[in-house]
C-alpha cells in the first residue's frame, strides 16, 4: 500500500466529513433563519482571534482533559463511568472544605492539601460504583448516574447550608456560593491578561502519567487486559475485580481533581454550575480522543473551542447557544462515523484498487 | 415470502476471486456440485475455504466471478438472498445468540412463525421436534445457548439450518464435535440426505472425506490445486496435495513412565452454569511424565473439570491434589503459581486477549513477574525479545509481534497460547481440545510439542474429542461420561471402538 495513497485517502475522508458536518449544520441554521456563513465564521474563528479568547478555550480544555484522562482509564479497564459529573462535584466540595477549614496554612501546604482532598472526594465517589460492580455485579451505568444525582443535591445543600458565604447571610442576597477562598489555594495565572492558570501543567503532567500507567506498567497492563478481555484476564490470573475498583478510584480521583483545579484556578470559590456538564462532555472527549492521552489533549482543545464558540454566536450572530449544542451533536456524530470509516481496512483496500485502476498504476506498487 | 422449495440440481461457482487487505483469499476458484452430490472441500487453515463458503452464503461479495444455481446466475447481496435460494450453512464458529434459548435462536430465522405482532413459538417448537426426531438430533429447546457445550451448540446449528428449510447444505467441519459413532451416524444420515439435497462440506479429517464425498476439491493459498473423484485417491494422496508435503502425525510410543502422581483428583463435584452437577464425583490421577487422554462427548463435564482445576470455577466437593497440595477453590493466580499450564477450550476469548498484540499476549500470566517488569514498570525490550524468540521457535506466522492476536488464524492463535504456556516451564499441563479446527500441519506441530513436554517429565491431561489424537498421544485413556470417569484404558488395549462405546455411556463389562 503506497504511503502517498494512504495520506490522500485519509485527507479526502476527513475533508468529506467536515463538509458533511457543515452541510448538515447549515441546513439546521437555515431552517431557523440564521446567517449561516456568519455563524460558522464566529464559531471557528472568533475564539481564536485574540489572546483572551484563546485563554478561555484553554481553561475549558483543562478540566475536560483531566476528566477525559480519568475516564479513559476506566473505559480501558472495562467499566463505563458516566459519573464524572458527580465525582467532580464531590471533588469541589472536598477541596473547598479544606480551604475553608484551614485558611491560615501557607500556600505550599494548603494548595497540595486542597487538590489532594479534591482527588480523594472524587475517588470516594468513584470507589462506590467500582466496589458495587466488582462484588455485586451492579451495573455501573446505573450506579454512577444515580450517584450523580446524589452528588448534585449534596452540592446544592453544601452551598446553601454549611458552606454558604456568611456575607450572603448578612447582606441577605442569598446567592448560593461559598466565600472567596484564601489566596493560598489560588493557582497562579500564567499569561497576563488571560485566565490561563497553572492547571495546564497539572493536565499535561496527568496526561503523561496516564500514558505511563496504562502502557508502561504492569498495573496498567492488567487493567487494560481486564477491560479488553475479561475472561482471558481471569484465565491469566489477573484480579479483575481489583482492577475494576482501582480504575474507578483513579477515574473518580481525576474528576475530583478537575473540580478542585477549576475552583482553585478559575472561580476561586464554590459556586453553582461549576461542573456545567464537563463530566458528560468529558465522555465525548475521551472517546473522540481515542481513549489515549495523545488524542485527548487536542480533543479537549477542540471541545473547549466549541464551548466558547457557542457563547459567542449568541452574542455576535444572534444564534441561540442551544443551537450550537445541536451543531456539537452533529459534529460528534460525524466524527464517530468518520472514525468507523477510517478504521475499515476493507473499504480502504477497495478504494485503493479503484484508484489504482483509474490512475493506471500497477496494484503491487 | 413463501420459500422456494424446488430442488437445487446444480450449483456452480465460476472464477471467484476475493481480496482482503493485503491478502488474496480466493483466486480464480471454480467448482460445481451436481444433484445429490457431496463435494469435500479440503485445505489448510487460511487456504480460503471459509472465505469461499462465506461468499456462497452471501456474507461477502466476490470481487470477481459468479455463482450459478440450476444454471442461472445468482447474486447474493445478503445472507438472506443465499438463504432464499436454499443454501444453508453450518459455520465453524457458531452463529448463535448466546443469551437466548435454542428455541428463540431458531425462531430468529424462522420467518414462517412471524406475524406482525406475534411470534408463534409453538410452531417453532413443533418444527424443532419434527426435525430432531427425523434426523435423530436431540436438542433441548429451552436451554440457553451459553449453557451449552460447543458440541451441543453445533447440534443446534444443524437443527436450525434444517428447520429453516435448507435445500443445499454447506457444512464447515461438521464432525469436529462428535464421537466416532456419532460421526458414522452423521455420515450415514448425510448420505441418506443426498437423496433430497446436495452437500458441500469442509473437513480436515481425511477419513470422512473418503467416506462421505463423491468429489474432492483441494485449496491451497486461495487456489484450487486439485479437483477429482474421491474414490480414485487415497487419504495420503489428499493429505500430501493439501499441504504440499507429506505429513506424519507423531505417535506416543515411548516406554511407560513411572512418575509420581502430579495431579490427583478425588471425588470432585462441580456445578455447571446451569446449576446441575456437571462433574459428579470424578476421580482421576495423572503422573508426572504421562499423558492421560480424557475422551468424551463434549458437554459431559470436560469444560467444568478444566475450569475447576485451574481455579476458574467453584468446587462443590472433593479434592484436587497438585503434587500433594489441595488446590481446589484456589484463585487462578495460585494455581498458575503452583506450576499449572492451561490451554483453554475457548482459544479466541479465553486463551488470548484478542485486541492485544501477540507480544502482549505472551506475558498475560507474567506481567508482574521480575522477568518482564521491574518496580511495576514493564521491561519492553525483554518483552520484545521474548516475543521474537517465541515467534521463531513456534513458527507463528504473522508479519511481526505487534499484530493483534485476534487477527491471526486459528492455528497461529493456538501456537501463541502453546508458546506462552510451554515457555513458562509449567510442572503440569491441561490441554483442552488443543488441535480443534486446526489443519494437519498445525496439529502435527502441536502434537510434537506436547510429546516433547511429556518426555521432559511433565504430566499432561489432554481433553479431546478427537479419538485419533487421544490414541496417538496418550499413555492412558480415561473416558468421561456425565461428569464421571466411566472407564480407563491402557494405550495397549485401547481402540476407537472401545472408547466410542464408553463415550456413549456403556460400561466395558456391559459391552457386547
Amino acid at each position: 500500500m503506497t504511503k502517498q495513497f494512504k495520506i490522500l485517502y485519509r485527507t479526502v475522508l476527513i475533508l468529506l466529513a467536515v463538509a458533511a458536518a457543515m452541510l448538515a449544520g447549515a441546513l439546521i441554521l437555515w431552517t431557523i433563519g440564521a446567517d449561516v456563513t456568519k455563524t460558522y465564521s464566529v464559531i471557528i474563528f472568533e475564539p481564536l482571534k485574540n489572546k483572551i479568547q484563546i485563554g478561555e478555550v484553554i481553561i475549558r480544555a483543562i478540566p475536560l482533559t483531566v476528566i477525559a484522562l480519568g475516564l479513559s482509564v476506566a473505559y480501558r479497564s472495562g467499566i463505563i463511568n458516566i459519573g464524572a459529573e458527580g465525582q467532580m462535584a464531590m471533588g469541589i466540595i472536598a477541596a473547598t472544605a479544606v480551604a475553608l477549614a484551614f485558611p491560615g496554612l501557607p500556600k505550599a501546604v494548603l494548595l497540595p492539601l486542597a487538590l489532594t482532598a479534591g482527588a480523594i472526594g472524587g475517588a470516594a465517589w468513584g470507589f462506590i460504583p467500582g466496589l458495587l460492580k466488582a462484588k455485586l455485579h451492579v451495573s455501573e451505568l446505573l450506579s454512577t448516574v444515580m450517584l450523580n444525582y446524589i452528588a448534585a443535591q449534596f452540592y446544592t445543600f453544601c452551598l446553601r447550608g454549611p458552606m454558604l458565604d456568611p456575607a450572603e447571610i448578612t447582606m441577605g442576597s442569598g446567592t448560593p456560593q461559598s466565600m472567596r477562598l484564601t489566596k493560598a489555594i489560588w493557582l497562579d495565572r500564567l499569561v497576563p491578561g488571560t485566565r490561563i492558570h497553572t492547571g495546564v501543567y497539572i493536565a499535561l503532567f496527568l496526561a503523561f502519567t496516564v500514558w505511563l500507567l496504562l502502557w508502561r506498567t504492569s498495573w496498567g497492563y492488567r487493567m487494560r487486559a481486564a477491560g479488553a478481555g475479561e475472561r482471558a484476564a481471569r484465565y491469566g490470573g489477573i484480579g479483575v475485580a481489583g482492577c475494576l475498583v482501582a480504575a474507578m478510584v483513579i477515574s473518580g480521583a481525576f474528576a475530583g481533581l478537575a473540580g478542585a483545579v477549576e475552583v482553585a484556578g478559575v472561580h476561586r470559590r464554590a459556586i453553582e454550575g461549576i461542573t456545567s456538564g464537563y463530566g458528560f462532555s468529558g465522555i465525548v472527549v475521551a472517546l473522540f480522543g481515542g481513549l489515549h492521552p495523545a488524542g485527548i489533549i487536542p480533543a479537549s482543545f477542540f471541545f473547549g473551542l466549541l464551548i466558547v464558540g457557542a457563547d459567542m454566536t449568541q452574542r455576535m450572530a444572534g444564534v441561540p447557544a442551544n443551537m450550537v449544542l445541536v451543531l456539537q451533536g452533529i459534529i460528534i456524530l460525524v466524527i464517530v462515523a468518520t472514525r468507523m470509516v477510517l478504521a475499515n481496512p476493507y473499504l480502504e483496500d477497495r478504494v485503493r484498487r479503484r484508484y489504482c485502476r483509474l490512475t493506471g498504476r500497477s496494484r503491487e506498487e | 415470502m413463501e420459500p422456494n422449495t424446488g430442488k437445487i440440481t446444480s450449483l456452480r461457482v465460476e472464477h471467484i476471486t476475493k481480496r482482503f487487505p493485503g491478502v488474496l483469499a480466493c483466486s480464480d476458484i471454480s467448482l460445481s456440485v451436481g444433484e445429490g452430490e457431496v463435494l469435500a472441500l479440503v485445505g489448510e487453515n487460511g487456504a480460503g475455504k471459509t472465505t469461499l463458503m462465506n461468499i456462497l452464503m452471501g456474507l461477502y461479495r466476490p470481487d470477481e466471478g459468479r455463482i450459478l444455481i440450476n444454471g442461472e446466475e445468482t447474486v447474493f447481496r445478503s445472507p438472506g438472498d443465499a438463504f432464499a435460494a436454499g443454501l444453508g450453512m453450518v459455520h465453524q464458529q457458531y452463529m448463535l445468540v448466546a443469551n437466548m434459548t435454542v428455541l428463540e435462536n431458531i425462531a430468529l430465522g424462522y420467518t414462517r412463525a412471524w406475524s406482525p405482532l406475534a411470534l408463534d413459538l409453538d410452531m417453532v417448537r413443533a418444527r424443532i421436534d419434527e426435525i430432531s426426531r427425523k434426523y435423530g438430533l436431540a436438542v433441548d429447546p429451552d436451554a440457553y445457548v451459553w449453557q451449552l457445550s460447543v458440541g451441543e451448540q453445533q447440534r443446534v446449528e444443524l437443527v436450525k439450518t434444517l428447520c429453516l428449510g435448507a435445500r443445499f447444505l454447506i457444512l464447515d467441519e461438521p464432525t469436529s464435535a462428535l464421537t466416532p459413532q456419532e460421526t458414522d451416524e452423521l455420515i450415514l444420515l448425510l448420505r441418506k440426505m443426498t437423496r433430497e439435497l446436495s452437500i458441500i462440506f469442509i473437513s480436515h479429517k481425511l477419513q470422512e472425506v473418503k467416506n462421505l464425498s463423491d468429489k474432492v476439491v483441494i485449496l491451497r493459498r486461495g487456489e484450487v490445486v486439485f479437483e477429482g473423484s474421491t474414490a480414485d485417491h487415497s487419504s495420503d494422496d489428499i493429505a500430501a496435495l493439501m499441504t504440499g508435503r507429506e505429513i506424519h502425525l507423531p505417535r506416543n510410543d515411548a516406554p511407560e513412565c513411572e512418575g509420581k502422581p502430579a495431579l490427583d483428583i478425588r471425588g470432585l463435584k462441580v456445578r455447571s452454569d446451569r446449576g446441575f452437577l456437571a462433574v459428579d464425583g470424578l476421580d482421576l490421577s495423572v503422573c508426572a511424565g504421562e499423558i492421560v487422554g480424557l475422551a468424551g462427548v463434549s458437554g459431559n463435564g470436560q469444560r467444568e473439570l478444566a475450569e475447576a482445576i485451574n481455579g476458574l470455577r467453584e468446587v462443590e466437593e472433593g479434592e484436587i491434589l497438585f503434587f500433594g497440595r489441595n488446590i481446589a477453590d484456589h484463585s487462578p493466580r495460585d494455581v498458575i503459581d503452583a506450576g499449572m499450564g492451561y490451554i483453554p477450550e475457548e482459544r479466541n476469548t479465553e486463551g488470548i486477549v484478542p485486541s492485544f498484540s501477540m507480544k502482549e499476549n505472551f506475558i498475560l500470566k507474567d506481567a508482574g513477574s521480575p522477568r518482564f517488569s521491574a518496580r511495576s514498570f514493564l521491561k519492553l525490550e525483554e518483552i520484545d525479545r521474548n516475543a521474537d524468540r517465541l515467534r521463531t521457535e513456534f513458527d507463528i506466522r504473522s508479519p511481526d509481534t505487534d499484530a493483534a492476536a485476534g487477527s491471526l488464524s486459528g492455528g497461529n492463535i493456538q501456537k501463541v497460547i502453546l508458546a506462552r504456556e510451554i515457555s513458562r516451564m509449567p510442572r503440569f499441563l491441561v490441554a483442552v481440545y488443543p488441535t480443534r479446527g486446526l489443519d494437519m500441519g498445525a496439529a502435527e506441530f502441536i502434537h510434537r510439542r506436547l510429546l516433547e513436554k511429556r518426555m521432559e517429565g511433565i504430566g499432561i491431561l489432554l481433553i479431546s474429542e478427537e479419538l485419533e489424537e487421544i490414541l496417538d498421544l496418550s499413555d492412558r485413556i480415561a473416558v468421561i461420561f456425565k461428569g464421571r470417569i466411566i472407564g480407563t484404558l491402557d494405550r495397549g488395549t485401547a481402540d476407537s471402538r472401545k472408547i466410542g462405546i464408553l463415550m456413549a455411556g456403556v460400561r466395558n463389562d456391559e459391552a457386547v
